[in-house]
Formats: structure tokens, sequence, C-alpha cells
């Protein structure tokens, strides 16, 4: 387990130790209350593939799962995640294979900049585990707290289709190997 | 952007909390959803010394119906959204909660929340009215029940006291052939309403409007009833002669004001037409149609 402490503050606030699951990795880290999630990633964990947006609750850039759910961690303190678990984008890959959702960024052009998409790949990482087979409305309706400025939904919706279908072919394949 | 300093505790029951808040000497807030509380400490708009967190509080999240319908003040919009019951019996409350910010919002936004920041923005205190609710608020000296109509004092401004939470949410039992509809004018998802209309009716037997209550969102200093339109709808058909009188009436007395989001006329003129376009969906789902 890391265990590593902020810097002390010029404010010389009071830090407070949090132990948060990010990934599957136990983090114990001292951080001022005032911490946002999103900085305790990027700063303390030095995990910098959450990106912050706005930074005024808008554009989903920074969206992370807490506990499953996709929320916006620049719009959370680090001391509400303590004992909670974190999924960030690094964590999607495993074992150097590819998530569905980051397949299906790959082979439909799902990303312009790229800038979103650490974001819409969370988001849509939570949308098909809990919905295995989404209509294109309710791909669009999950993903509308997350902005693309290049406007490339038409491809982000095609890569989340794809991601699904992956995943349920993978699913399938699954459940023929077992019988 | 990074909120000012802030002593943080975190409850573990609501007695603890009041304790917490009363101990504070006024500086304390409650964190729950924290999705208008922190946007605006991360502006330094508000810069509370103290904050309490709730979110650990269990039992403040339950939606129970026994007669009455009683929601706990924590409940998430995401999941008042999915509850069976309120979509099956409450739509009004569902219809409300789907249009909260945005999907990611509403996973940590709560109806307590939304009912205590006393934006005239929100979406939920216009139906709260509609629906006729009372909050339960609990403090240092016990539980207090408040009628709807006294709980919004003025912008941001509710009656509760610097030491009282919010609990609970009480919505009477709808008597039968009652319907209620929330419709929101948005330019965007995430973004608060143009305007937003909240209708409850219930009819008598012979399909005439025996009970009508309507709130409005974002067209005054808080959300407020349409008293004048209620009145007009009283003992009427459900014809839409009415509703178009009554559409007129809501829009004469909004109270809005020209800003980013349109002229005042503009406004006033969508409050005219959502008016009724929310009455017909309320009468719609009194008559068990969608």
């Amino acid at each position: 387990m890391a265990v590593q402490t902020a810097p002390a503050t010029s404010a010389g606030q009071k830090l407070r130790k949090i132990k948060v699951l990010v990934n599957g990795a136990a983090h114990e880290v001292e951080v001022e209350p005032r911490t946002l999630l999103v900085h305790f990633l990027r700063e303390n964990l030095g995990m910098t593939g959450t990106h912050i947006g706005c930074d005024t609750t808008n554009c989903g850039a920074c969206t992370v799962l807490l506990n499953g759910r996709p929320v916006k961690s620049c719009t959370l303190f680090a001391v509400q995640a303590d004992q909670a678990s974190v999924a960030t984008v690094e964590g999607l890959e495993k074992d150097g294979k590819l998530h569905p959702v980051q397949e299906g960024f790959h082979q439909e052009h799902g990303l312009q900049c790229g800038f979103c998409t650490p974001g819409m790949m969370m988001t849509a990482a939570a949308l098909i585990t809990a919905n295995a087979d989404p209509s294109e409305l309710e791909i669009r309706q999950a993903i509308s707290g997350n902005l693309c400025r290049c406007t490339g939904y038409v491809n982000i919706v095609k890569s989340i289709q794809y991601a699904a279908r992956t995943q349920r072919e993978t699913a399938g394949g699954k459940a023929q190997d077992g019988r | 952007m990074i909120p000012a300093s802030f002593d943080y505790q975190v409850a573990n029951d609501v007695a603890h909390a009041i304790q917490l808040l009363a101990s504070s000497g006024g500086e304390g807030k409650v964190l729950a959803g924290g999705q208008s509380l922190i946007p605006l400490m991360k502006f330094r708009l508000a810069q509370p010394g103290f904050l309490v967190d709730i979110n650990r509080v269990s039992g403040l999240s339950a939606i129970r119906e026994n007669g009455e319908l009683r929601i706990g003040a924590l409940i998430r919009e995401a999941d008042l959204e999915a509850n069976p019951i309120v979509r099956q019996r409450y739509p009004i409350i569902a219809d409300t909660a789907a249009v909260v910010a945005d999907p990611l919002v509403r996973n940590l936004a709560t109806l307590g929340g939304n009912l205590a920041h006393a934006d005239p923005a929100n979406d939920h205190p216009a139906t709260m009215l509609a629906l006729r609710a009372t909050v339960v608020v609990q403090g240092p000296n016990g539980e207090r029940v408040i009628p709807i109509d006294e709980f919004f004092v003025d912008t941001f401004t509710t009656a509760l006291a610097s030491d009282e939470i919010l609990i609970q949410i009480r919505i009477p039992k709808p008597a039968a052939r009652s319907g209620g509809a929330y419709l929101k004018l948005e330019r965007k998802v995430g973004d608060f309403a143009i305007a937003g209309v909240a209708a409850a009716v219930t009819l008598d037997e012979r399909g005439w409007i025996s009970a009508a209550s309507i709130g409005l969102t974002n067209v005054g200093p808080t959300a407020i009833r349409a008293q004048r339109a209620e009145k007009l709808l009283f003992g009427q058909s459900a014809d839409d002669k009415t509703l178009a009188a009554a559409g007129a009436a809501a829009a004469a007395e909004s109270q809005p004001v020209s800003d980013l989001r349109g002229p005042a006329d503009y406004k006033r003129d969508m409050v005219r037409v959502l008016t009724q376009r929310a009455l017909r969906k309320a009468i719609a789902r009194a008559t068990g149609g969608a």
C-alpha cells in the first residue's frame, strides 16, 4: 500500500488521512478537506488520466466512477471518497487488453482532440455495465453530462454501440465456453 | 478552482449532525450531494468555515408510501427518478428528477439539497408547491413540520434555522382521478430552466377540475404558486378554453426578469404555453393516460 503525504499548506490547515481504493489499489493519503477528488487523483496520486475541463460542473471531462456510479470528480471532495472505491480511465485496460469501450473508441474513431475522452469512456463503461444493450437514445441520454467540444458525438455514440456489442459477444462466448 | 479552507466533520447520525451544526456558531453548512454547494465554494461565492457531511447518515434516503408518501431528504436524484413507487404513482416527481442538471450530477445531487438550497431555478420546489408537500426538519428542539408554502422565504433563503436539517419530504395521498406533470424549458441539458411549470389536478366524476395547483420555476425570487390560475381552474371542465385562461393567468402572475436566458416577455409567454401543456399532461394522467 502506498503511503503518501500531501505537502503542508501555507494556511496550516489540518490534514485528514483518507483511504481510497483507486482501480483496486488502496491509497492512504493525508489531504486538506478542501482538496477536490480530481486534484487528489492528479496531484497526490499522479494519475493524470482524469482531466480537468471546465472546473464548473458542466463538462464531465473529470468523470470517474464512485462506487460504480459516474460522477464529476471536480465537484466532490476527496474526503468524501474516504473508504470508497474509485475507478478512473487508467483502470479500464486489464492485463494489456483494452476495455471494450477503449476498443470501441479506437475502432470507431470516437475521439478527435481526446480531451473529453477519459470522462466519456468512464460514463460509457458504467452505462454498458448497467445496460448491456443500450439504444442510441439511451446512449445519448447517458452522455448528456459529458461535453465534446469537437462535437464528435456521432462517432462517440458509434463507439459505445461497438463497446456494448463487443461486451455482449464476449459474454456470450464465455457462456458457450462454460457449457 | 480551489475553495477557501474549512473544517470538516462526518456526521454519524442526524442528532450528531445537529450537534455539530449547533456548536459551529452559525459557520456550519450541511454537505449533502454538494452539487450546488461545492461549485459555489469553488467560485468563493460561499465560504463556510465548517462543513458537516451527512452523506454517511443512514436511513435518510428511504421512500415509503403509507397513506402519504415519505421521501428521505438524502435520496439522490437518480434513485428518485428510478424508484418504482415514484414512477408509477407520482410521475410528476420522476418528471422533475429527470430534468435536474445532467445524469452525472443526478448521481450525487439530492432532493433535500434541491429544496434547501432554495435556488428559484431549482426544479423540485415548483413540484413540491404543486403537490402541497410538507417538509420535516430536525433541530436541537426536535422536529418541525413545515408546509411547503412557508418554506421558501426568499432567494437562497428557507425557513430552516442554521442548526436544523431537512430530513424528510411528505406528499399527501393523491385523491382518486389525480395527476401531475412537470415541464421544463431549457436551452440544453444541464442548464437551469428558462421557465418550468408543475401542475397537479384532481378531476371529479364528470371529469371536471375539482382541485388544481400550479408551481412555477425560475420566474420569481423563489419558486411561486400561480394561485389565480388555480382559482380559474376550480370547478371548470378541463377544456382548451379553461386551460388557455389558466395559462394566461399564470403568465400574468409570473415575475421573470430579463437575463441571458431571454427577455422577461418571452419567459412570461413560455409560462403561458408550458402551463397549458403541463395541465394537459396532468389531466391525461388523472384519467389514466400517459
